[in-house]
């Protein structure tokens, strides 16, 4: 019966992986969709009903394009640098527990890639090895513009993982556990959600995803209006594919860990009542993997509304400079993190008490007020009479 | 199966630290030290230490060797190496490293690891004649260690980092002409 576990288990892995590419893959449709539903456009809607096969047609163009390799780009380091973006964004789905476990027989199996005891170390792991991509790319080209692209996307990456960090120790320090899928079942309740216990690490974490995905308001490495093309001005076809493809990956790698970590996973209010009547009226088998179904429908639901975050923000807040950028990460974000972490120390030495990071919310709103009020009026435009 | 795994990370391990040391673009080295780290990192998981290998991938690959890249891709003269060419996008982009020999760098690895291995082999371990913990991870021993038994390093230590970032913010800040 070993074998029948390692079958449900190589699915489960297959399935985490196939789910992640095809809406990967959804996502550059959807991206366009939101575009033209934000600017009051249409959309693609040619290729198939709605536009549907839009993805696979530009997949399919992307494969007939000429693959072009410039003369005195370094081969090898050129043909690694898109392998590598892609490799290391398929990586870290692996521990994102997906759902509760799936029964068969008397077996239990998990549906998780996989689950470590260091899950959120992990997936700190893979996104710091992320910048390989993109930085053995933009040297590869032998180019002035991608080389720019490149040490910009290293520096944001290599400043907003701190920030990142800080604001998951907050979240570490209430869990007592480095496990993903441990962290998902602490937060058992609606309003034990780390969204709620920890509203300015979530917060800083958003922040800190959307500079890691490189996406716009923190899209500096592909910057066009001051870098051609940032660091993938010299790739064409497939692998500059790759390199569009791993950032939609991403993209919904940091929903899934935004959602697991601050939004409880795959829990959502009255499980427990759903998983029991379901237990009750079903068998304890068909009834609980019904429940884990309906538990990880959830939880992809989270992940879409964040993804669809990710494309409303794009269209919504303009691109930051690159000093402003480094201001908010190094002296805005960091500092905040390290009170958030100070702050949630003090209140869970002194009576277990998970909200105390409130208080920070509500002085920095109050002093956001103040200011608002204090500050000089406006004077209305006086149109010059002619 | 498990063995076939742990000899292709020491052959991984190997061949990148051999690179290292003999090719003469630095840009490839760095790449290659890339590669020596990964497969450390992947021989500490099979230690039995997946947290020190997951350590390692932060901050030395992570950290440390962007690090390094930067210093390399910024500070590197633009060398001719090919004399034929002046215009600049016709130049191949190789970072090459100054000195040719290969002996010296066989030297200075040989005497490294001689004089690295000699301390390993002298130091005292305190937890080595320990039973094994039967904790599901090691984060519980390092932890509990570092706030035990090894205070005073784990202070002295970061005292020397706060010191780091101090000097590293001095360094950057405007200088104010007089």
């Amino acid at each position: 019966m070993e074998l029948t576990v390692l079958v449900i288990k190589s699915l489960v892995i297959l399935a985490v992986f196939g789910i992640t590419l095809l809406i990967a893959t959804y996502s550059t449709y959807a991206e366009r969709k939101v575009a033209a539903f934000l600017q009051d456009r249409i959309g693609p809607n040619r290729a198939g009903p709605f536009g549907l096969l839009q993805p696979i047609a530009d997949a399919g163009k992307m494969f007939f394009k000429e693959d072009f390799i410039p003369a005195q780009a370094n081969k090898w380091l050129f043909i690694l640098g898109p392998c590598l973006a892609m490799l290391t964004a398929l990586m870290s789905s692996a521990v994102i527990p997906f759902g509760d476990s799936i029964r068969y027989g008397s077996f239990e199996v998990p549906v998780q890639g996989i689950d470590v005891n260091v899950g959120v170390l992990y997936v700190f792991g893979v996104v710091s090895l992320g910048v390989y991509g993109v930085m053995i790319g933009g040297w590869a080209s032998n180019n002035k513009f991608s080389l720019l692209g490149a040490i910009r996307a290293a520096s944001q990456n290599i400043s907003y993982e701190v920030a990142l960090g800080l604001s998951i120790i907050a979240i570490l320090m209430m869990t007592g556990s480095l496990s993903l899928r441990h962290i998902v079942n602490e937060q058992n309740g609606f309003f034990q959600w780390n969204v709620f216990t920890q509203p300015l690490g979530f917060v800083i974490f958003l922040t800190c995803a959307f500079a890691e995905c490189n996406r716009t308001p923190f899209d500096l490495p592909e910057c066009e209006t001051e870098l051609v093309g940032g660091y993938h001005t010299e790739y064409s076809s497939m692998k500059l594919g790759f390199y569009l493809f791993a950032e939609y990956i991403n993209m919904f790698t940091s929903s899934a860990i935004i959602s697991t970590l601050y939004f409880g996973g795959f829990q959502y209010p009255f499980m427990h009542q759903v998983h029991d009547a379901l237990v009750d009226s079903l068998g304890s088998t068909v009834g609980h993997n019904i429940a884990t179904g309906i538990g990880t429908a959830v939880l992809f639901g989270k992940i879409f509304f964040f993804i669809f975050f990710f494309m409303w923000v794009r269209w919504t807040i303009p691109r930051f400079r690159f000093d402003q950028l480094m201001n908010l990460g190094w002296k805005t974000l960091i500092p905040l993190s390290i009170l958030n972490v100070v702050l949630t120390g003090a209140g869970l030495l002194f009576d277990k008490f998970k909200y105390a990071t409130w208080l920070i919310v509500i002085v920095m709103i109050i002093m956001a007020a103040t200011n608002a009020i204090k500050a000089p009026r406006r004077k209305p435009v006086t149109v010059p009479q002619l | 199966m498990l063995q076939i795994a742990f000899f292709a990370f020491i052959a991984l391990t190997l061949i990148g630290a051999l690179t290292v040391l003999l090719t003469r673009n630095v840009l490839y080295s760095a790449y290659a030290l890339l590669l020596t780290l990964l497969g450390v990192a992947a021989l500490f998981v099979f230690a039995g230490a997946d947290f020190l290998a997951v350590s390692q991938i932060i901050i030395y690959v992570g950290g440390v060797l962007v690090l390094v890249l930067f210093g390399v891709m910024l500070t590197s003269k633009p060398t001719t190496i090919s004399t034929s060419t002046v215009v600049a996008s016709e130049r191949s982009n190789a970072i090459l490293a100054g000195s040719r020999g290969v002996w010296l760098g066989v030297l200075l690895a040989a005497g490294l690891f001689f004089g690295l291995s000699r301390l390993l082999m002298n130091a005292h371990f305190a937890l080595f004649d320990q039973p094994i913990s039967k904790a599901p991870t090691t984060i519980d021993t390092i932890g509990k260690q570092l706030m035990t038994e090894y205070i005073v390093p784990f202070e002295v230590i970061s005292i020397l980092l706060l010191v780091a970032l101090v000097g590293a913010g001095y360094l950057a800040k405007k200088s104010i002409k007089p």
